[in-house]
């Protein structure tokens, strides 16, 4: 089984991305939308908890969150891969489950 | 509908702030009568739900969390709460409410509904899971 | 495949309601089904027709009732959370005495059996909330 984690809030604001990353097991996907976008940014207070999860599970971002919210690529934590709403159907198409994080 | 499929309700938020757990609660009773697989885990402030002595008088709200006790008359005897999450709110299984379910391919042995779990059990528990529905 | 989708948020406070709609609009593009879009909690509001956004702003309610005209989705405003918030069709109305409906097109009122059954029928049950 793999699973699909979804997070829409940003890691300074709420603990969602933090017990996310604290319930994922190896090959699982997290998936950052609307406001969690910005935890996908490198040299954040943040950041090092998604580069230690990013050994075991892959990070996934909304493009369009992205865009709106003018977080340019090179911005990015390296490895963090950039998908649009085509991928975000992929992903949940490639994994077995979905669970968000409200 | 043959197909048994492994329900979770994940609960991450505390009671009376915001409606979430109590609609929660909702989903379940109804979703009781599907015959599923069904678990709810309880985990962050999501553990306060599940605190005793709650009295609502004077806020005014309906204070839902007598149907906690009411799940196990429902078959609903797999409730999950996260060991780390009590520790960090300074809980222990003592400050909840006492949950039984009777085993009846046991002699209506009564039992209880609550187990603890590590981070870690929990994280097998939402990937064994088939529909994940958060709150 | 098949999904079933349910928006725990209204429409203008939270964006769940528009990361549902873009996710839905390409899952049918990728020529996947949506089983079934579940409105809660707060989500039901998603289902108002009283709603007059400004014209510079989407509408969120005429966008999901197009799209389920368009793909012949179904819209399902859960009862329990409707009558708390006043989302009121025409049986809801006759039942409890409402001057009036407010129930958009492409919506209809049901029960939250309707969620679980979407969780058990659909391929993939997906929340978006807050």
């Amino acid at each position: 089984m793999s699973m699909l984690h979804i997070v829409n809030k940003s890691a300074l604001d709420r603990n969602s991305l933090e017990a996310c990353v604290n319930h994922t097991i190896k090959g699982a996907t997290i998936l950052m939308i609307e406001d969690a976008v910005y935890s996908a940014m490198k040299n954040t207070a943040s950041s090092s908890m998604v580069e230690g999860a990013m050994k075991d599970v892959s990070v996934a971002v909304l493009g369009p969150d992205l865009k709106a919210r003018g977080i340019s690529e090179e911005k990015l934590i390296d490895g963090v891969t950039v998908v649009d709403y085509a991928g975000f159907v992929e992903l949940t198409t490639k994994n077995d489950t979905v669970q968000s994080w409200l | 509908m043959a197909d048994v499929k492994k329900f979770l309700y994940v609960n991450r938020k505390a009671p009376y702030g915001t409606i979430y757990a109590w609609e929660s609660l909702e989903v379940v009773l109804i979703g009781a009568a599907f015959d599923q697989d069904v678990a709810l885990a309880f985990i962050d402030d999501g553990v306060y739900q599940l605190v005793k002595g709650q009295d609502t008088k004077e806020i005014g709200m309906k204070n839902f969390s007598p149907t906690y006790s009411a799940l196990g008359d429902y078959d609903i005897n797999k409730i999950y709460v996260e060991k780390e999450s009590l520790e960090a709110r300074g809980l222990t299984i003592d400050d909840l409410q006492h949950l039984v379910w009777e085993d009846e391919d046991d002699d209506w042995a009564e039992k209880d509904s609550i187990k603890i779990v590590t981070a870690s059990e929990m994280a097998e528990i939402m990937d064994q899971s088939e529909v994940v529905l958060s709150f | 495949m098949k999904f079933g989708i349910s928006v725990h948020e209204g429409p203008y406070t939270h964006q769940a309601s528009d990361s549902a709609y873009f996710f839905c609009k390409a899952a049918l593009e990728a020529g996947h089904e949506i089983f079934r879009v579940f409105f809660y909690h707060d989500g039901v509001n998603n289902g108002t027709n009283y709603a007059t956004p400004p014209q510079d702003d989407r509408h969120i309610m005429n966008r999901w009732s197009e799209l389920a005209k368009e793909h012949d989705l179904d819209l399902v405003v859960c009862v329990a959370a409707a009558q708390r918030r006043g989302i009121v069709d025409e049986g809801e109305q006759q039942r409890n005495g409402k001057e009036g409906k407010n129930i958009a097109d492409g919506f209809r009122i049901s029960g939250l059996g309707q969620l679980i059954e979407a969780g058990i029928e659909a391929d993939r049950t997906i929340v978006f909330g807050d």
